[in-house]
């Protein structure tokens, strides 16, 4: 650390903040954030209550969302456990939305609120508005008002047709809202006006969609022989997608249901991508940003100290085998790997310009922009994992295999293991092996309209059985007639898992 | 570029209304969980809320996702022991390292029940929802009211005691100056022609005189009008509000005789406090009376009621001779809500239960709210039942059920006092 400027005065370290002292914190930190070339949105900084921090944390952080009983079972949840003391509350909350919002806690102390200003006001709100994932997949500036659109759409609608008919439909979808996420393509942006207006055309062109393609009377097919056309043609991933645009007996404002609950979950599909990245790059910063300070003498060693003690909590790493351990931390793995990267920039080792030729010895800024910027962390991992990380967490991998009664450990963080481990630890982070591979695979239009899916298992690994037939029923109410799921097994036959109704 | 905004002072309770949503969708399972709680209760506990555990099975959002078996490959960190190709001993419950970690997220954590407290109120309101007090309409007004004295203005005749000193003197002083302003108005004319005169370098002698002696006058006549005055005098007024009482007493009568056994005893337990708490909703203040009988019978206190050991035959009619005269004793009818809940397996002298049915439409019926005869037992109704049947049509306040066992007995509370169609 280096000594403090005696020429400077540092800001003070409070404990107590005021206003003033976090827009002088705020100017500072902002001047070193434009020194390392972060692009960010325009900040709009709230503070609010604890109270209100439950609020906020129970809407799964969106700043306004529509009324649901499951929110309430969140912060009932929330609320009690941070009563019992088993939790404290996130420190911050921030916003994917132009300007970026970001919550300041009323009770923190202003080294947590500087803290959490160079955390999320400029570490997440560049990456929110630099990756490509976010690039390509939310529009920053029309969700708040995407956001309130459908509040308000939901509350119109149980005004009109009663909360209970709302809710069935909201609970039926949001138990298929992993399966409402276009993986592939890109959705356009509009803004609040336009959505409002094309919601209208979109609920009478719809409807007349949806009855052309059921207006056929069924008639027998005039060739037996004849291979009877898939509907839809290629299966399809976005099952709530295809029922908004299908399902034969949906009114339009439940399609309109369908569709909120569905941009939502799109909305927040790269936030699940780029966890480890997310969380890294905003704790690199805001550990690069509040360091730079201290060097330059603006911030006391009181502060400093405070700050060091929250930093190393939040990324600190409990073993396999400790109480506390419930996997791979985020914010420790992101925050080292981001370090890592910059040492391998500064100063590489002949290890780090063995598996890392392009990138040892470049100018580390542009290398950690290029790596935010063009990666998720599956393969943010795959690319930029060093053994150097691997041997500081003591990383192995293990293979869990049903058929084998015990647990085999494939690789460690040694030679030979470097590669396995890698890949591993990258898989584990690919979303399409999390979640499970369940299609749209044909529906029997001219027949008795049921609705087929298709369960692909990877690695043999089964459905869970308890909750299938739960979101069966689910999928059942949505698409109004016979709805099945089939598995389709390695070598090639199909089984059927579950059914609604039953018999 | 930046705005700070302090949202400090903004609604607190964005959650309030997903909450209510929370306690609406699972109302059935929170109501079953208050009715259990009820049991755990003394019967006069009423001023705490209760925590509410819902199986966390009924309350899971279900999703797709896998399930155990098949294999998996995970990355674990803080390596301490093994090396490559180890063979580890599968884990139980799947804590630790292993497996079990990648699929658990979904399932929402673990099994535990989901546990959340309720205010007071909810809990209450939740318990009693659609019930209604007997018969409080019909005699409210004319019956079961006490008269509250409670102040209403002044008036200008009392008892001393009752002055008010501020409002007399205010009267007393308003008073002096309606009565003395015209005097002193012509005083201070008269002042006012005396400094003229005297300024005069010839005063009109005569007419200094007759001013003199005119102000004298004056100042005579204004010092004799009279500090206070009965006229002034305001006294407090009272009147009598007739209020209805908030009062009400709550006689349990329980036999316990060998026949009632531990069992059955906890049950009417319940229903005795079902009732007490169904009475605090609506009552500011509520005694109870326990009263046991088995030949003889015994006001005793809440411990002794339910868990004393006795024997012996049964004689009903004692334990409602002892209501009846603790009621003309402590509790006058006029002024306190009577309500009174039997329990018993249904046992009496044959004998006996005529006489109980004559006590009961001559002498307690009358006074009484409301009157409950519970009889807990499997077997058939016996003669005390059978002569009860009998006063059903003569009084509306007065009500039999049977129950079997635990499991009837919030039903029953809920048939006896529910809401009566309008």
């Amino acid at each position: 650390m280096a000594k403090a400027n005696p020429k400077v005065t540092p800001l003070s370290d409070g404990p107590d903040w005021t206003f003033p002292l976090l827009e002088a914190y705020h100017q500072e930190i902002r001047r070193v954030a434009d020194y390392y070339q972060l692009d960010t949105y325009p900040n709009q900084i709230e503070v609010i209550t604890a109270e209100q921090m439950m609020d906020a944390y129970s809407s799964i952080g969106m700043p306004l969302g529509y009324h649901h009983w499951s929110y309430g079972k969140k912060f009932i949840q929330t609320e009690q456990n941070y009563k019992r003391g088993y939790m404290g509350l996130a420190y911050e909350i921030v916003i994917n939305s132009d300007p970026c919002i970001a919550y300041l806690m009323e009770e923190n102390t202003i080294t947590m609120q500087a803290l959490v200003m160079a955390h999320a006001s400029y570490g997440h709100n560049s990456f929110f508005k630099n990756n490509y994932l976010f690039k390509t997949w939310t529009d920053a500036s029309s969700i708040i008002d995407y956001l309130l659109f459908a509040k308000e759409y939901v509350s119109r609608c149980e005004e009109k047709y009663g909360i209970s008919e709302v809710e069935d439909t909201l609970d039926s979808c949001h138990a298929l809202m992993n399966f409402g996420v276009d993986r592939y393509k890109r959705p356009q942006k509009i803004s609040m006006e336009e959505e409002q207006k094309r919601q209208q055309e979109r609920e009478e062109y719809l409807q007349s969609q949806v009855n052309q393609l059921w207006r056929t009377i069924p008639t027998k097919p005039s060739v037996e022989s004849t291979q009877r056309q898939h509907f839809p043609s290629e299966p399809q991933e976005n099952i709530l997608y295809f029922i908004e645009k299908n399902a034969p007996l949906l009114k339009s404002w439940q399609r309109e249901l369908v569709r909120i609950v569905r941009k939502i979950s799109q909305y927040f599909y790269p936030q699940k991508q780029t966890q480890v990245m997310n969380e890294g790059w905003a704790t690199f910063w805001h550990y690069t940003i509040l360091q730079h300070l201290f060097d330059e003498g603006k911030v006391t060693e009181r502060f400093i100290l405070e700050f060091l003690h929250t930093h190393t909590n939040v990324v600190s790493q409990p073993a396999y085998n400790s109480q506390h351990y419930s996997g791979i931390n985020p914010y420790a793995l992101g925050f080292a790997m981001f370090t890592d990267l910059r040492r391998i920039c500064e100063t590489p080792t002949a290890e780090d310009k063995e598996w890392f030729p392009d990138i040892a010895g470049a100018p580390w800024l542009e290398t950690l922009h290029f790596a935010m910027q063009n990666f998720k962390d599956e393969s943010f991992i795959s690319q930029y994992l060093s053994p150097k990380v691997m041997r500081d967490f003591h990383l192995f991998a293990i293979v869990d295999d049903a058929k084998d009664p015990s647990l085999e450990v494939a690789a460690i963080h040694n030679q030979q293991g470097y590669q396995t481990v890698r890949q591993m630890l990258s898989a584990q982070y690919n979303l399409s092996q999390l979640e499970p591979n369940i299609q749209v695979y044909d529906v029997d239009i001219s027949g008795d309209r049921s609705l087929r899916l298709r369960y692909i298992p990877q690695q043999g690994i089964p459905l869970a059985p308890d909750s299938t037939n739960e979101v069966m029923k689910h999928l059942h109410r949505l698409w109004g007639f016979k709805v099945s799921l089939e598995q389709q097994n390695e070598d090639g036959s199909i089984t059927e898992l579950s059914r609604c109704p039953a018999a | 570029m930046v705005h700070f905004i302090d949202r400090r002072l903004n609604g607190k309770n964005k959650s309030a209304v997903n909450r209510q949503r929370f306690i609406r969708r699972y109302k059935q399972q929170i109501k079953k969980a208050v009715s259990d709680a009820v049991s755990k209760r003394s019967v006069t506990d009423v001023d705490s809320g209760e925590s509410i555990t819902i199986p966390n099975k009924d309350i899971s959002e279900p999703m797709f996702h896998h399930g155990k078996g098949g294999r998996r490959e995970m990355v674990h960190p803080g390596n301490d022991q093994f090396s490559q190709g180890d063979r580890i001993k599968r884990p139980d419950g799947g804590t630790g390292q292993g497996s079990g970690k990648g699929d658990a997220s979904a399932d929402g954590e673990g099994s535990d029940d989901f546990v959340f407290s309720i205010s007071k109120d909810e809990y209450l309101d939740l318990l009693f929802e659609d019930l209604e007090l007997p018969n409080l309409k019909k005699n409210q007004l004319d019956k079961l009211v006490q008269y509250k004295q409670v102040r209403a203005g002044y008036r200008a005749e009392g008892v001393p005691s009752n002055i008010d000193i501020v409002r007399s003197l205010r009267g007393s002083l308003a008073r002096r100056i309606a009565m003395s302003a015209g005097k002193r108005r012509e005083l201070a004319e008269l002042e006012q022609e005396l400094a003229l005169l005297q300024q005069d370098p010839v005063p009109d002698q005569h007419r200094l005189l007759l001013i003199q002696d005119q102000i004298k006058q004056l100042k005579q006549r204004i010092a004799a009008v009279p500090f206070i005055d009965t006229f002034d005098l305001r006294y407090r007024n009272y009147q009598k509000r007739p209020e209805p009482t908030s009062k009400a007493v709550m006689f349990c009568l329980m036999d316990v005789s060998g026949s009632m056994d531990q069992a059955t005893k906890e049950m009417a337990k319940r229903f005795y406090i079902l009732l007490y708490m169904f009475l605090s909703r609506s009552y500011k203040n509520v005694d109870v009376v326990y009263i046991r009988h088995h030949t003889q019978a015994k006001e005793v206190d809440e411990q002794e009621f339910f868990y004393s050991q006795e024997t012996g035959g049964t004689i009903v009619s004692s334990a409602l001779k002892l209501m009846k005269q603790i009621i003309d004793e402590r509790y006058d009818a006029e002024q306190w809500n009577i309500y009174a809940a039997q329990a018993s397996d249904g046992d009496n002298w044959t004998d006996d239960s005529p006489l109980c049915a004559q006590i009961l439409r001559s002498q307690l019926l009358p006074l009484v709210r409301y009157y409950a005869y519970i009889e807990i037992t499997p077997r058939a109704h016996q003669s005390l039942w059978q002569q009860y049947e009998t006063l059903l049509p003569e009084f509306e306040h007065f009500a039999i059920q049977p129950i079997r066992d635990v499991a009837d007995i919030y039903p029953v509370f809920r048939e006896l006092f529910k809401k009566q169609a309008a």
